[in-house]
């Protein structure tokens, strides 16, 4: 198998320089599921190693964006995209990019919590394994890092080998977040990740994303508005599969530049 | 309305009174009439229980599994011949239907759900259920026993292979889908490539749904007469090769049944009881031990 890191002209983590102004770059994006035009030609530029936000309404296509950092988006039949996303320079629809080495240099982390039906341990090890992974050493080194990125580890350690499933709502979100750390990704996209928890395990997995952005860059759809201002330096506001407006969080939600996004974010629509 | 009728001592009397008897007479009767049906379907199925307990008990003992079949006329022996046969027959018909069955579910509902093949072949497999088992013996006939001019165990396998894939693959395919989607994005999302996924994820979370479908398809086959009566024949020995007549207990129970001899025919009625012991055996394995795991 040729390393990731041959195929996908990335930085590697520990080399890798922060505060790089255009590691993410959308240019002039469009994307179709079937003939819908769900995206109608976004440009941004990503910064690396900060939290980015992505808010507005269902529909508005901030997701789908998201989806298509990883091309997760590829699965479903009858997608197309014009335009382009560079990742630190090299575009990801590149033919030199393998899917597979980009989506080890991506993790993810869904809305709805979904860690395998095995145990804690196979969980976190399995983005290893599967790319061939077999030192024992390496793995248990693996699960101990990802666990304590995610602050789980306290609470795991002595039921490592328990099912996942056994865990609550709250930690079973997090330990996808140490599933989707494990393959030292370098961007870590987060799709509405607490809106199925509870104020308690949200105020946990903002701690955490907050703690993460040393290390990652972070890209979060939310739908909470007082979330994406408490974790993001960045804000960029979706409506209709278009960008309204996209500034320093702070800006967006004391002073925004366009009328849509004051009524959306003092909730007059949306 | 504009209000709600206040709750009077009176509430429940009143204009209605009459009618609301006649409809308690009627539920009552319609409700009495449900469950003698329902008796009613059970009297079948428990008279042949009954039936095949009284017929069948005399003669069961270790001997019948351990010798072969009297001759005409004669008495004691066994069937062990026939339970190794039909054995050895559900045992190749799985050899051929569970890879294929599985494969194709896979693909159908894996790689390529919606394309042309994968209807195609969903569309093949709801037809072929609905095939008469005794085509599938005189497709097996005019395939295998007339080419290799030979009744065979080989050919009665086969036979019984086509009548039971499309039930594994349809029922390997409703175990694919029962496993979330969520799973197959998150094992995506880390760098599965479809074989990782499919392999590591998805098949070992659909596994027990698909035991049962096997194991349901074991039961249909080994009590199947049809496709086994002219593809293996019968035969008085053990088996010695799976290129020779073979023994089943279905064919059996249809030869012996027919002979002249008290004997054969008690031995016919103890061997269905054999028979229908083993796939109740087999169905209850296949809907107590293999139920899904998560739920």
């Amino acid at each position: 198998m040729i390393p990731a890191e041959n195929i996908l002209p990335l930085p590697l983590t520990d080399d890798f320089v922060p505060g790089e102004s255009n590691f993410i770059q959308v240019k002039d994006f469009k994307f179709f599921y079937g003939k819908k035009r769900a995206l109608h030609g976004i440009t941004l530029d990503i910064p690396s190693r900060q939290v980015t936000a992505f808010i507005g309404p269902s529909g508005c296509g901030k997701s789908t964006l998201l989806r298509n950092f990883n091309r997760m988006n590829e699965l479903i039949p009858g997608v197309r995209h014009e335009g382009d996303i560079t990742i630190h320079g090299t575009s990801i629809y590149d033919p030199s990019v393998e899917i597979i080495a980009l989506r080890r240099r991506i993790g993810m982390v869904f809305q709805k919590s979904n860690p395998f039906p095995m145990s804690i341990y196979e969980n976190i090890v399995y983005p290893l394994r599967i790319a061939g992974q077999k030192d024992r050493s390496v793995l248990d080194e693996t699960v101990e890092r990802c666990l304590r990125s995610a602050a789980l580890w306290e609470e795991a350690k002595d039921r490592l080998h328990d099912s996942a499933l056994g865990l609550s709502g709250g930690q079973m979100q997090r330990l996808c977040i140490a599933r989707a750390v494990a393959s030292r990704p370098e961007i870590l996209l987060m799709d509405e990740p607490c809106s199925a928890l509870d104020p308690i395990a949200t105020a946990k997995v903002e701690e955490l994303i907050v703690e993460l952005k040393k290390d990652f860059t972070i890209v979060i759809v939310t739908h909470n508005m007082q979330q994406a201002s408490r974790v993001s330096e960045l804000t960029a506001f979706f409506y209709l599969g278009n960008l309204v407006e996209f500034d320093d969080t702070k800006k967006i939600f004391t002073n925004p530049s366009q009328k849509q996004t004051e009524e959306y974010i003092t909730g007059r629509f949306g | 309305m504009k209000s709600t009728a206040p709750l009077t001592p009176n509430f429940f009397s009143g204009a209605g009174r009459q009618t609301s008897i006649l409809r308690l007479l009627r539920n009552k009767f319609l409700t009495g009439l449900c469950i003698f049906l329902s008796l009613l379907t059970l009297i079948p199925l428990l008279s042949i229980i009954i039936l095949l307990l009284q017929k069948g008990v005399p003669l069961l003992g270790p001997n019948l599994f351990t010798q072969l079949p009297p001759a005409p006329g004669q008495d004691g022996g066994g069937f062990g011949n026939a339970v190794v046969g039909t054995f050895a027959m559900v045992g190749i018909s799985l050899v051929f239907s569970v890879p294929l069955g599985i494969f194709a579910a896979v693909y159908v509902n894996e790689y390529a759900p919606v394309s042309k093949l994968a209807s195609a072949v969903r569309f093949v497999a709801k037809l072929l259920t609905g095939i008469p088992s005794i085509i599938c013996g005189v497709f097996a006939f005019a395939a295998i026993v007339m080419t290799t001019h030979k009744f065979s165990a080989l050919a009665g396998g086969i036979a019984l292979s086509i009548l039971i894939l499309p039930t594994i693959l349809l029922t390997a395919e409703q175990a694919l889908m029962g496993v979330p989607y969520a799973y197959r994005e998150a094992s995506f999302g880390v760098g599965a490539t479809p074989f990782q996924t499919i392999w590591r994820i998805v098949l070992p979370e659909a596994s027990s749904a698909m035991m049962t479908g096997i194991m349901l398809a074991v039961a249909r086959a080994s009590g199947e007469t049809a496709p086994v009566l002219f593809t293996a024949l019968f035969s008085y020995n053990w088996i010695h090769s799976l290129m020779e007549p073979t023994a089943s207990l279905s064919v059996l129970i249809f030869n012996f049944a027919s002979l002249p001899y008290s004997h054969h025919v008690a031995m016919a009625w103890t061997a269905s009881l054999v028979l229908v012991t083993l796939v109740t055996v087999t169905n209850v394995i296949a809907q107590v031990i293999f139920r899904p795991k998560h739920q």
